[in-house]
């Protein structure tokens, strides 16, 4: 399923999600099981169905690391079941100093202030990883899907480290 | 050109007949209902003008009392007055036992380790004992809207997880009442809160209620209410409060090993001095002992505050991680709504305005402001107001996950996606020729099967024998409005759709059902053969109904062929419902929906197409 389609949008990286969750409230209104709650049964399950799809389909572009892997998915290159992994030997080092990072809030004498530090180092690279991956996906060269494929896939390590820093800070504060 | 069609008079509902439909707030202390009447939503007080029924029902040789009667015995005889039968709704004997309260009730298990009550009428489950709470307030709903209910719309808390929820629905299924929705309490009372405020933006609704401890968070933008994230704990409630007062008073007063009456004597005094300290400063709890000694004993609200400091605690770090969960911050939220009766507590109202930055809003009656969202849903949900452009999109509260090697949790479905929601996922066989799978379906966020609640197991059989890793079978999860799971699953490379059966590992089975359901006919005197009867022609005048609504608007999406085969079969299903062939009716009906299959698909589509007429397709 084309969800760029789904939501009238061309397969675009940049895409107005304000404009997306207006296109979101609308399809829910059209297909949304309570409006269809007086109707036939079949017509009850075909309205969760769609209505599933139109949720799946506005969490994918609404997220910008499963919108590139939906585009990319969409150009034949499947990131979603794969077990490769990252190569980049300066990139697997700064994660490594980063996690040591995490082993050391609980020993910090300022542990909030370290976390706040770890949130705005993983915001301003995650921007720059972003900045390059538009930039890839603008273009429609083969060699380029594939390092759009590599810049998504250090987003998703990044963002588990966000969890993980989240997880760390619910720690110190419960 | 189609003909303008005209119905056998007194055969189809007239367009503007006005159904009757109410919302109901099945709680832990307290049950109310409430309906929409002339435009005007309110609860319906019973005939002594009380709009609360105490959710207590007490077991005697020969009746079953509810509410009120049933509180005023709640001290005398313990043993068979049941109260917050919510807490036990969804859980297994064991997990009940395992908890630090002890309750005065005798128990027995189930043949799939529920918890049964042992009563001088037998032994009953939490939902018999939930659909005892929930017949009066249909009997008075009934009465005072001078008809048949159509369907009602039933609240839970946002955080119950799937056997929880099945649970509440098989009630009122007990009762023969048409369930239109689950809707969940924070939900309902944003949608009573949002209407009458015409409030626009992210609102918190932070709910403590009884037994349970709710916080969502909500988008509300032109009649569309989204919750963000949602996040509680099914466990936690004000009953939590009156134990420990209750705790205190028995240390205070040194009586250890107390019987099961001077316990419920204290927990009823425990909580009208957590009730008195709403406001003064301090209250005197007072006891009479069997022998007639009375003790007496000064409580603070400082005191209080103390022993209740570590729960309202909880619910902050609950209301942090929900807010994180949205993607929004404190600055954000607009307002926050206060609901539940716990929500009087000072503590807790200090401490959510410490943590939002803002006081919250209290004017709204918290006790009845679910029960009102509840009857406007089910309001527009029975049809009565087909111009409405409220939606409601809910969340699941607790990831869907299935059991993999070695105990861990694979996760299909995460905490806080917008339901409907449907996930499919693939798996593949272990050894050669293997012609069947086991699943164990788990909630929750931990990463060990152990840590997690089990849902359910199921087993796929009729996989076609192939070499280990061959077959592809594809499970597809699918989570309905009301939060419910089901599962479908198919062989891949021969398109096999295999059967499945699920157990619930802490709902009923499907026999334990049937005998619920053939009890609860043996009281109606009914028998059954009638009801399925009875059952089927109200099906088919159902979909009748909705079908020739549904041609009204749609017809033209249909060419005369078409729409001349479906006019027959719909003769067909007409007659043949006027007969007394249960299952030629179903048949009947079978036959329809096969034929109006490609139709509803058309209609959505179309559907879709007028959604976005209008507007352009942009970036082209």
């Amino acid at each position: 399923m084309n969800y760029f389609e789904l939501f009238k949008f061309s397969p675009a990286f940049d895409i107005d999600t304000a404009v997306l969750a207006e296109r979101y409230r609308e399809l829910q209104r059209a297909v949304h099981p309570d409006k269809f709650a007086h109707d036939t049964e079949q017509q009850k399950l075909l309205s969760v169905q769609r209505t599933a799809q139109v949720n799946d389909g506005y969490q994918t572009l609404k997220d910008p690391i499963r919108r590139a892997e939906h585009m990319l998915a969409l150009r034949g290159i499947d990131l979603s079941h794969e077990t490769t992994t990252v190569k980049d030997t300066a990139f697997l080092m700064q994660q490594m100093e980063w996690r040591e990072a995490l082993e050391d809030i609980r020993h910090s004498v300022d542990p909030q202030e370290s976390i706040d530090e770890l949130y705005q180092s993983f915001a301003q690279y995650r921007a720059t990883l972003t900045q390059i991956l538009t930039q890839l996906l603008h273009s429609s060269e083969d060699e380029d899907g594939l390092l759009a494929a590599d810049q998504v896939r250090k987003l998703k390590f990044m963002a588990k480290l966000h969890d993980e820093l989240t997880r760390v800070e619910d720690a110190l504060l419960d | 050109m189609a003909l303008l069609q005209i119905a056998e008079p007194g055969q189809s509902a007239a367009p503007h007949q006005h159904r009757l439909a109410v919302g109901i707030d099945l709680g832990t202390t307290n049950s109310l209902v409430a309906a929409v009447r002339s435009g005007e939503t309110a609860t319906l007080p019973d005939e002594d003008g009380q709009h609360s029924l105490p959710s207590i029902v007490r077991y005697t040789q020969d009746s079953v009392e509810v509410g009120a009667l049933a509180a005023q015995s709640s001290a005398q005889d313990p043993h068979n007055t049941i109260v917050s039968v919510k807490r036990f709704m969804g859980r297994s004997l064991a997990d009940i036992q395992a908890g630090k309260q002890s309750f005065p009730y005798e128990f027995a298990a189930s043949e799939n380790g529920l918890p049964l009550f042992v009563t001088p009428q037998g032994q009953v489950n939490p939902i018999q004992v939930s659909a005892e709470i929930l017949r009066p307030l249909i009997a008075r709903a009934e009465k005072t809207l001078g008809g048949e209910l159509q369907g009602v719309v039933i609240t839970v808390p946002a955080y119950f997880d799937d056997a929880q929820r099945q649970g509440t629905k098989d009630a009122a299924s007990l009762l023969g009442v048409k369930v239109l929705r689950l809707l969940n309490e924070p939900t309902a009372a944003a949608i009573a809160y949002g209407l009458d405020s015409k409030q626009e933006g992210v609102i918190a609704i932070y709910d403590l209620g009884g037994g349970t401890f709710d916080i969502s968070i909500l988008r509300l933008n032109r009649g569309v209410f989204e919750v963000l994230a949602t996040g509680g704990d099914s466990a936690l409630g004000g009953d939590d409060f009156d134990h420990l007062l209750q705790a205190h008073m028995q240390q205070v007063w040194q009586l250890s090993d107390i019987d099961s009456l001077l316990s419920r004597q204290l927990l009823i005094e425990s909580r009208r001095v957590k009730e008195a300290l709403t406001d003064a400063a301090q209250t005197e709890a007072k006891v009479i002992l069997a022998d007639g000694t009375e003790l007496t004993q000064i409580v603070t609200k400082a005191e209080f505050d103390a022993m209740i400091a570590v729960l309202v605690k909880k619910t902050i770090a609950s209301c942090r991680r929900t807010l994180r969960d949205a993607g929004v911050t404190t600055d954000e939220v607009l307002e926050t709504v206060m609901v539940g009766g716990s929500t009087r507590v000072p503590l807790v109202r200090e401490q959510v305005e410490a943590f939002f930055g803002k006081p919250p809003l209290t004017s709204i009656d918290p006790d009845r402001v679910v029960a009102i969202g509840a009857a406007i849903q089910a309001d527009i949900l029975v049809g009565n107001k087909p111009e409405s452009d409220l939606l409601l999109l809910d969340v699941i509260p607790l990831s869907l996950g299935i059991e993999t090697m070695g105990g861990l949790v694979e996760k299909v479905v995460s905490r806080n996606t917008t339901i409907p929601v449907a996930r499919a996922q693939e798996f593949t066989t272990f050894k050669d020729g293997q012609t069947a799978m086991a699943f164990h379906v788990v909630q929750g966020e931990r990463e060990l099967v152990a840590d997690c609640r089990s849902l359910a197991r199921f087993t796929l059989k009729g996989i076609p024998p192939l070499a280990a890793g061959a077959a592809h079978i594809r499970v597809t999860f699918q989570v309905d409005a009301d939060g419910l799971l089901s599962v479908t699953a198919m062989e891949k490379s021969t398109g096999v759709q295999s059967s499945i059966q699920v157990k619930p590992s802490f709902g009923l089975s499907d026999t334990e059902i049937a005998t619920m359901l053939k009890d609860s006919m043996k009281h109606a005197k009914e028998d059954i053969g009638r009801r399925m009867l009875a059952e089927q022609q109200v099906e088919a005048a159902r979909v009748l109904e909705s079908l020739q609504a549904a041609l009204a608007k749609d017809g033209d999406l249909l060419t005369a062929a078409e729409r001349g085969q479906i006019d027959a079969t719909m003769t067909n299903v007409a007659q043949v419902a006027t007969g007394d062939d249960a299952d030629a009716i179903k048949q009947a009906i079978e036959q329809l929906d096969e034929q109006t299959q490609d139709f509803a698909a058309r209609r959505m589509d179309n559907s879709i197409r007028v959604a976005f007429k209008g507007q352009s397709i942009d970036n082209i």
